[in-house]
């Protein structure tokens, strides 16, 4: 199979959409969470989507297999809240490994049939390490500003269990994703670098930012340029940004990586900022029309929908790129 | 796969330092030299290790954030010091640090010996820092392993040239051991050469020891060798070691910084810990010193050391007495504009303004071109800390001087060119004192400080009422309201001011300052009563920093919110902070008076009874009670006197500013400038209802004191002044004083002649002066009275350092400070003493005097009479005073409003 780093110089790589959006329209209900195994678990389970590729695995990979139709070269394993620390909501510690380990699994399955059909366009799985639900150098605690929720050690530790499952599983990429804090991200790497140094294995390692509001700053108030330097102490394949805002809140953003680094640069916006009712209602078109800036202006290689995309948004991506060269990776400061 | 990634990196990305903290620092070959702040360090400041002692974070957040504003590019953090835990204190300083945005904008130095420290450090900071340091000391395993963390951790490292067997001294061990250091890192840990600084070891010259001859040139040397050898390095250092053989000896130890940075800057060191207020401009080093010194530096003569000592020694007390250098008047029209602003020299300035004035197209250009250039580079150094306040003043007379010349010119061009546009300020600053309020020197440094910075400044002086204030704001489109104040009084002006503009609808920020004024007073009475953005500023050099954020496009929004919500949490905190302290009733704090035994108290009957009045005292007696140290405050120097004047950071402008104020000052005492008048008075007087003092002059007066309340420890006492006056009961006969000195006639005649000389800086060091001279002279007339008029110390001795510190017997507390702090008294003291009619001081609606060169106060001679601070007081007593006095509730209230303590 070629190598990504290969196919990078030559094209403009597609990532899947979003799972969650997907997911809700399969209308699942706390019973169809717990399946039959966990029918008598103690607390409830709907909302817990990382659960349903042990619950409802046709479903998860029914959704890669769309993507995967759709266009995209690359999907995201169902594993955005699969550590420790995150799964402490709903008491699923314990299952971390296991949730990981199958959601990597699925969607290599599924990839494999892909690759098999069309070898010349092989397709790769991103185990998806998203930043758990607490901020290793914020306080959620205004009045008490030196307080923190979780250590660096902590996050470490929870993070390296999960990317010792998601490679165990097939995974061929790391995607640290929506960083809103970037030391959180830096635990994260610093766990990938232990795990491969004892496996003495070279993983390709995206990295994923996110600008929280048109302050131009990621949450914990890093410019894009310092969230840069900051996690390019460790070699990568690719930087960018996802989530939070619309593709074209994104292009400034953008272009300061772009002009930055020798990396790979990634994009993989929501389908607009959120109306009224919380949704996402940016069309395909409307979407693809935006990432045509990215393209024109040679700002991407890898470019993918976050919240609110579907297949169909994935379609009009992969469409568009079809037709540009990606960004060469000849550039640096 | 990862190999061609790195190999990519390598061949691709140009191999820079880069840094990171909420901001990135990058370090190309074009960036000027990096300074590192280090006053976070226990080891280097006293002042930071007693704050981290004491856990006073939020002053040592000060300390940090006043680097950043200073200049600093990356601020360093030690914590290593045997009485700490030093793993929590980084740990906790670091977690507040980042907590700090406008700290956390630069990058981090973890600075330590220990690394568990270092380690816990690295694990809380999410921008790229530097690790300060690791070695070969502790031989190559270790040093491995460390490096390895580091990197892993995402973080540059400072290389210390130390190995197993020692530091290095010399040039050939500095490079074996960089080198060895490199090749470990880069070859072995794969350790990125951008991320590596070597830290060579600045050692002392001049010491008189052989072995230490080379050792700056070693150092230079070895820079350049490992700048050119070992590719992508950086070298970096702490400089004031160099010079430590001259400590003592500041223009010697600046010129010395300035040479070893010269040559160790042009070798190839980048980045370094240098006290920006050490150092001395090479260009300007007299050619002789220069030459001494390279001759160290460079060990350039075997008797170079001996020659610099001597040389030192004329250097010390003369170094500003050297003759003028006019070299500088050669050098091109821009530098010679420049530096006339910088070094404050109006003397060529309209020429130079001429001449750039005929090269111009139109006249404004000269403003907005060769003047603004002068005056940006002005507001950098001023902004880095390279530069004081009284220089900046200085500058600022300069610009005015220039500007004048050319407003002739501009008004022509305009007449002639009607469509063009006005010169584009950056925006317009309203500045009042406010309301019955006499004292402006704050007010007029600070409009000195943000007119030097572009802004328009609409002074309309003092004792402004609101309404003009409102209606000069409106007609004059202002972007921001300056209010002043220094008696407490002021306080409450304030808040009603802020409630007009709230009233008004005004949407523009209000900026709060002077000496009463305090971010408590702000956060709980002010800004409540006004929805857009006040600011307490109570420095000059802040003021441009918050008027800047305040009225830049990009940061006003996000600013103006956090200044709004510091502010809410602070007065939540404050509110909630205070402890509930506890009060006795005014009853069982006057059976707790102080008890002076009235049968065995010695009581003098003063030589002279009744009213005497000084018409015209020689200013010349007032000089040896001058007490300079607040002399320099006002000019935020801080520091005491005569120590100031050799004050490491601030010594330099001290002694300038001192010589300034003595030239001065000689020419209003050999000319007698000002007046100096007084009126005062010794009376029969006696203590009745415990409170009151009753004094028997022509007509019986009355004094109203007030008592401590607060609940002390037992025995004791709750003081009030009636206390030092012997009670009607007692049968004794005792005696009581009370005085006004002014030396304030004559500075506004003198302030507004330099002011229309367009001179700021003498404009307020009249003023500040006429405030030195006004409180000598109450020392001096309070010496008069103890030894002559009353004579109840007729024999003491006392040096003026013994009268700064008050160690003479008898007291004169002055209404409107703590021992009595309602100003109501004063009016008491104007009809029994006739003030206003002997010497013509007034009182204005807030009972500030005027001229504001004013004291006045009470004399009490009893040997045990002590100043005390009456602190809070309850609603019974402010009843009590109010039926005592015959006034209303509602005004007692509003005039002791600051001591009433809230329930």
């Amino acid at each position: 199979m070629a190598k990504i780093e290969d196919i990078l110089q030559e094209r403009i790589l597609v990532l899947d959409g979003a799972m969650g959006t997907m997911l809700q329209r399969y209308k699942f209900q706390e019973e169809d969470f717990r399946g039959e195994r966990f029918a008598n678990w103690e607390h409830p389970l709907q909302g817990n989507n990382d659960l349903l590729t042990l619950t409802q695995p046709e479903a998860i990979a029914e959704v890669h297999r769309k993507y995967f139709a759709a266009g995209a070269d690359i999907v995201e394993t169902n594993t955005f809240s699969s550590t420790t620390i995150a799964m402490a909501d709903y008491y699923m510690e314990d299952l971390v490994y296991e949730l990981n380990y199958e959601s990597a699994r699925i969607a290599k399955m599924v990839a494999d049939e892909f690759t098999a059909k069309e070898p010349n366009k092989p397709r790769f799985v991103a185990g998806s390490i998203g930043p758990t639900n607490k901020t290793a150098s914020m306080s959620p605690d205004v009045n008490d500003p030196g307080f923190r929720a979780v250590s660096f050690d902590e996050l470490r530790i929870a993070y390296k269990q999960q990317v010792e499952a998601l490679l165990d599983g097939g995974s061929d990429i790391l995607l640290v994703e929506t960083i809103f804090d970037t030391l959180n991200a830096k635990a994260a790497l610093f766990a990938i670098e232990e795990v491969k140094e004892e496996r003495n294995i070279a993983v390709p390692i995206m990295v994923s930012g996110t600008i929280t509001d048109a302050s131009g700053r990621t949450l914990s108030g890093q410019t894009a340029e310092a969230f840069l330097i900051s996690i390019s102490h460790i070699p990568i394949l690719s930087v960018g940004f996802n989530c939070a805002l619309g593709a074209n809140q994104l292009v400034p953003h953008l272009e300061v990586l772009a002009s930055r680094t020798s990396q790979a640069v990634s994009a993989h916006p929501n389908a607009g900022l959120p109306n009224a009712f919380g949704e996402y209602d940016e069309s395909p078109e409307q979407m693809a029309a935006q990432i045509k800036e990215y393209v024109e202006k040679s700002l991407v290689n890898i470019v993918g929908g976050c919240c609110g995309t579907t297949p169909e948004h994935i379609t009009a991506i992969a469409e568009l790129v079809k037709e540009y060269k990606p960004r060469s990776l000849f550039v640096g400061r | 796969m990862s190999h061609t990634l790195e190999q990519r990196t390598v061949k691709n990305e140009q191999r820079f330092l880069k840094l990171s903290g909420l901001e990135p620092l990058v370090v190309t070959p074009e960036t000027n030299f990096i300074n590192v702040g280090e006053r976070t360090n226990v080891a280097g400041s006293k002042k930071f290790l007693r704050l981290i002692k004491e856990e006073k974070f939020e002053e040592a957040l000060d300390v940090a954030r006043h680097q950043v504003e200073g200049g600093a590019q990356i601020i360093d953090i030690n914590m290593d010091d045997g009485l700490i835990d030093g793993k929590e204190a980084m740990v906790k300083f670091l977690n507040l640090v980042i907590a700090e945005p406008d700290i956390a904008r630069v990058p981090i130095m973890i600075d330590s010996s220990k690394w568990d420290i270092i380690e816990a450090g690295l694990q809380v900071v999410q921008g790229k820092c530097v690790v300060n340091s690791i070695s070969l000391k502790e031989g190559e395993e270790e040093f491995v392993r460390h490096a390895k963390l580091i990197k892993r951790y995402g973080a540059a490292v400072i290389v210390m040239a130390f190995d197993e067997v020692g530091q290095a001294d010399n040039y050939e061990r500095r490079i074996e051991i960089a080198k060895r250091s490199y090749d470990v890192l880069v070859h072995k840990v794969g350790f990125p050469p951008e991320d590596i600084i070597f830290d060579l070891n600045i050692f002392p010259v001049a010491t008189g020891m052989d072995e230490h001859r080379l050792n700056a040139l070693d150092f230079i040397n070895a820079t350049k060798w490992v700048r050119e050898n070992l590719p992508h390095c950086s070298v970096s250092g702490g400089v004031s070691n160099v010079s430590f053989s001259f400590r003592g000896n500041n223009p010697v130890r600046e010129a010395m910084h300035s040479v070893f940075l010269y040559h160790a800057i042009k070798a190839g060191m980048n980045m370094g810990i240098v006290n920006p207020t050490m150092l001395e401009v090479y260009d300007d080093i007299p050619k002789d010193l220069l030459e001494h010194v390279e001759d160290v530096m460079l060990n350039r003569r075997d008797d170079a050391t001996e020659r610099l000592l001597d040389f030192a020694e004329s250097v010390v007390g003369k170094a500003k007495e050297s003759k003028v250098d006019l070299s500088w008047r050669e050098e091109p029209l821009q530098n010679r504009i420049t530096r006339a602003l910088v070094k404050g020299i109006d003397q060529y300035i309209v020429d130079d303004v001429e001449e750039a004035r005929q090269a111009a197209d139109k006249p404004i250009e000269v403003i907005e071109g060769n003047l603004m250039t002068g005056m940006n580079v002005v507001g950098d150094l001023f902004g880095s800390g390279k530069m004081f306040l009284p220089q900046v003043v200085k500058s600022a007379r300069v610009m005015k001087k220039a500007v004048a010349y050319l407003l002739p010119y501009i008004e022509e061009e305009k007449l002639q060119n009607p469509q063009e546009g006005d010169a584009k300020g950056a925006g317009k600053i309203l500045m009042a004192t406010v309301k019955g309020d006499v004292h402006d020197i704050g007010k007029n440094i600070v409009s000195v400080v943000l007119a030097c910075n572009n802004y328009e400044i609409v002074d309309l002086g003092v004792m402004v009422p609101p309404e003009k204030i409102i209606a000069s704001a409106i007609e004059h489109n202002v972007d921001v309201i300056g209010l002043s104040g220094l008696i407490t009084p002021s306080l409450d002006e304030m808040v009603h001011l802020a409630k007009e503009m709230q009233r008004k609808n005004f949407s523009v920020p209000l900026l709060i300052g002077g000496a009463t004024t305090s971010k408590a007073h702000t956060a709980v009475k002010i800004d409540p009563e006004y929805q857009q953005a006040v600011v307490h500023v109570n420095d000059a050099s802040r003021a441009v920093t918050v008027v800047g954020d305040l009225l830049q496009q990009e940061t006003s929004d996000a600013y103006k919110q956090a200044i709004k919500d510091d502010y809410n949490v602070f007065r939540d905190k404050f509110l909630k902070r205070s402890v509930k302290k506890e009060y006795k009733s005014i009853e069982k704090a006057r059976d707790n008076n102080f008890k002076i035994d009235w049968k065995t108290s010695v009581i003098t009957k003063p030589n002279q009874l009744g009213i005497q009045v000084i018409e015209e005292l020689e200013l010349e007696k007032l000089i040896p009670f001058i007490d300079w140290t607040p002399f320099f405050r006002s000019w935020e120097l801080h520091g005491k006197y005569p120590d100031i004047l050799s004050d490491d950071v601030v010594g330099e402008q001290a002694t300038d500013l001192f010589a300034d104020a003595q030239e001065m000052l000689s020419k209003i005492v050999s000319e007698q400038q000002l007046e100096a008048k007084a009126v005062f008075g010794l009376f029969p007087a006696n203590t009745i209802n415990t409170d009151d003092i009753e004094v028997e002059a022509d007509e019986k007066f009355v004094f109203r004191t007030l008592r401590q309340q607060l609940q002390r420890r037992a025995g004791v006492a709750d003081y009030a002044l009636a206390d030092f006056i012997a009670p009607k009961s007692s049968g004794k006969q005792d005696y009581i004083g009370c005085f006004c000195v002014s030396t304030g006639f004559g500075t506004a005649a003198l302030a507004a002649a330099y002011e229309k000389d367009l001179d700021d800086y003498n404009s307020i060091m009249v003023k500040a002066l006429a405030d030195r001279l006004a409180e000598a002279f109450a020392e001096y007339l309070h010496k008069k009275v103890r030894t002559v008029h009353w004579g109840y110390a007729a024999n003491e001795e006392l040096s003026n350092e013994d009268l700064i510190k008050e160690s003479y017997k008898g007291i004169r507390p002055a209404p409107g400070y703590p021992a009595c702090p309602d100003h109501l008294e004063k009016k008491t003291i104007w009809k029994l003493l006739q003030v206003e009619e002997q010497i013509g001081v007034k009182l204005t609606e807030s009972l500030a005097m005027w001229p504001a060169a004013s004291v006045s106060g009470y004399y009490f001679g009893n040997a045990e009479a002590r100043y005390f601070g009456l602190g809070k007081i309850k609603e019974d007593q402010v009843v009590d005073f109010a039926d005592r006095k015959g006034i209303s509730i509602e005004e007692a209230t509003k005039w002791l409003a600051p001591n009433i303590a809230e329930d």
